[in-house]
């Protein structure tokens, strides 16, 4: 081999992977402006400074109310949120998939976006709780007590991997089973209609305070992620070598669920189980970067952001006037992305 | 580095693997851990590796008792090769070696050039310095073997434990890996099927039955043709192949029964 074998030993491109971590935010900074001028209503360069200038304390001429007011209250905190929802999902799923040592699996694995699904039916269809907590708060809560469940079954039988998978299905399935229930005994056809938007994905209900939320949560779990990436490379060759290594496995294990149910907790209640993100994004990425989480998981976070911009720029645009649920498009994307990267690998 | 067990046992859904074992590994000794299937030797190594938490009974390293000891403590001086990893990981091999040094460094940080020169020389010990590039998933089921034989030596451990380490090598990649075993000053207990391997490497064997201590000492008082009968039912006994070292030959198994078993094949 004339190769120099040093060039492969780990950490010796440590400088090129910052590069490109810093063209990544380059390039989802631009991806944010642009895809804030597409829509409905096109927004030029200058009316997008016209409304975010007088806020920063610029002396710009601000635009007449109604259009600033369509980019500010509507189109920015709708694009934002889908970076912030596109790399809560595939930091979720790059995460999963090192755990459970599944390839298949994605951040709704946990039965979490299910769980969201039937509070969010529960309070549009029977009403419980509207008017104070809302869609995204039902949405919020069934996350939460879904993924509380998750938490007391396997807190009986252990976190092995094969366990979180069937546990996590066994979940989801219940709760799916409960918001169809409930759908097909209360609802009636305008209500299903409204939340079939919800349950396929869609960004047109966040506001600023769903996105001050992820702001607060997709940095904090992707920190956290990141703190346990020496481990999440070990976790991938099995319990024993892993715990051999160090690895505090059923407390990291433990950790690294918290963290991704809170995530997608959080992604799912505005916007829905957008699908396929989290799955893809992070095949994707560990294809170009290598499997290494120190690597991966920032790298990871980019891709999914600017990956869910774009599909909901798209969503957007590209039947206009009617808008297409994001979770459709990521889907039709998606799989043929998929299935490159699966062929690319060998595996197809 | 010593491990001792002191009347250990360890049930797994109620029904007993390892039953009141008590043994003692002195420092730089190799150990081979001899047994049928089934009979408690992943199940030993696993709990003197602090992998798992004995029901009853301790385990020592060095004459102090591990129990409730943090895994990373663990690692720091005792590495473990488990059996059949297979998997379909993305990383290159250096990098599967090089977890071998996350024991030693901050959860979050990357691996700095001590490391890697370390990774180097595991690499060349197990003979895979060429393969440091490749991806996991294009290896050979022998050269993972090797791989994490090299991931353990980069943990530079005062004991190894290893599990089966000569499935999926070819007779020379054993022969190799039981020389660098032996040789080194570090503790080696190495669970083995190859009774002949077992012999002619350990300083000492422990042989287990049903989870208990059945014999324990140098090959020739362990490996008597009254314990194989007994343990694993096979005749066998020594004779001296052509350098003058002891090899087992094992008897043909009786035939099972011929009246029986044309009568079982007919309707």
């Amino acid at each position: 081999m004339t190769a120099d074998p040093a060039a492969a030993l780990p950490g010796s491109s440590s400088a090129r992977q910052c590069g490109t971590l810093a063209l990544g935010a380059a390039v989802l900074a631009a991806s944010i402006a642009a895809a804030v001028r597409l829509g409905t209503v096109d927004v030029s360069w200058t009316d997008l400074a016209r409304v975010v200038g007088p806020r920063l304390g610029l002396d710009v001429e601000p635009l007449p109310p109604l259009a600033d007011s369509l980019v500010w209250d509507l189109r920015l905190p709708r694009v934002l949120m889908a970076a912030l929802v596109g790399a809560a999902l595939a930091v979720c799923g790059t995460v999963l998939q090192a755990v459970t040592r599944n390839a298949l699996a994605d951040p709704y694995l946990l039965g979490v976006s299910s769980g969201a699904s039937t509070g969010a039916v529960a309070v549009v269809v029977l009403g419980i709780g509207a008017g104070t907590v809302g869609v995204t708060g039902g949405a919020l809560v069934g996350a939460l007590l879904s993924f509380g469940l998750l938490v007391a079954l396997l807190h009986r039988t252990g976190l092995d991997s094969d366990r979180i998978v069937l546990t996590g299905v066994v979940v989801g399935q219940l709760c799916a089973a409960l918001t169809s229930l409930v759908l097909m005994a209360a609802a009636d056809a305008d209500t299903t209609r409204a939340l079939t938007h919800w349950l396929l994905g869609s960004m047109a209900p966040a506001r600023w305070d769903a996105v001050a939320l992820c702001a607060i949560a997709v940095p904090l779990g992707l920190l956290a992620a990141w703190l346990h990436a020496n481990a999440l490379d070990a976790l991938a060759f099995g319990t024993d070598t892993a715990a051999s290594l160090g690895v505090d496995v059923r407390r990291t294990r433990m950790i690294l669920l918290v963290v991704t149910a809170v995530l997608t907790s959080a992604a799912v209640a505005t916007v829905g189980a957008i699908g396929f993100v989290g799955l893809i994004v992070p095949h994707g990425v560990r294809f170009v970067v290598g499997a290494r989480h120190r690597i991966l998981l920032p790298h990871a976070a980019l891709a999914g952001a600017v990956f869910l911009v774009w599909t909901d720029a798209l969503a957007r645009v590209a039947f206009a006037p009617r808008e297409l649920p994001v979770g459709v498009l990521t889907a039709l994307l998606g799989v043929p992305l998929f299935l490159l990267v699966l062929r690319r690998r060998g595996d197809l | 580095m010593k491990i001792e067990a002191e009347e250990l046992s360890w049930a797994v859904g109620g029904t007993p693997v390892v039953r009141g074992v008590s043994m003692s590994v002195g420092t730089g000794e190799t150990i081979g851990l001899i047994g049928p299937n089934g009979s408690g030797k992943s199940s030993l190594l696993r709990c003197l590796a602090g992998l798992r938490t004995p029901d009853a009974g301790r385990v020592r390293h060095d004459g102090t008792c591990i129990r409730g000891r943090p895994a990373r403590r663990i690692a720091r001086r005792v590495a473990f090769v488990a059996q059949d990893t297979a998997l379909d990981a993305d990383l290159p091999v250096a990098e599967v070696v090089g977890l071998g040094r996350l024991p030693f460094r901050d959860p979050w940080r990357g691996p700095d050039a001590a490391d890697r020169a370390i990774v180097a020389a595991a690499l060349g010990q197990v003979g895979l310095t060429g393969l440091a590039g490749r991806p996991w998933r294009s290896l050979s089921g022998g050269e993972r073997q090797r791989a994490h034989i090299a991931r353990a030596f980069a943990q530079q451990p005062d004991a190894i434990l290893l599990d089966e380490p000569t499935n999926h090598l070819d007779i020379r990649h054993q022969l190799e890996l039981m020389e660098l075993l032996s040789a080194a000053d570090r503790t080696a207990v190495i669970a083995l099927h190859d009774l002949n391997l077992a012999a002619r490497y350990c300083t000492r064997l422990l042989l287990l039955h049903d989870g208990r201590l059945h014999a324990d000492g140098p090959p020739r008082a362990v490996l008597t043709p009254a314990n194989l009968a007994e343990v694993f039912g096979v005749g066998a006994e020594f004779t001296m192949d052509g350098a003058g070292r002891p090899v087992l030959a094992y008897a043909s198994l009786p035939r099972p029964d011929t009246a029986a078993a044309s009568t079982a094949a007919l309707p």
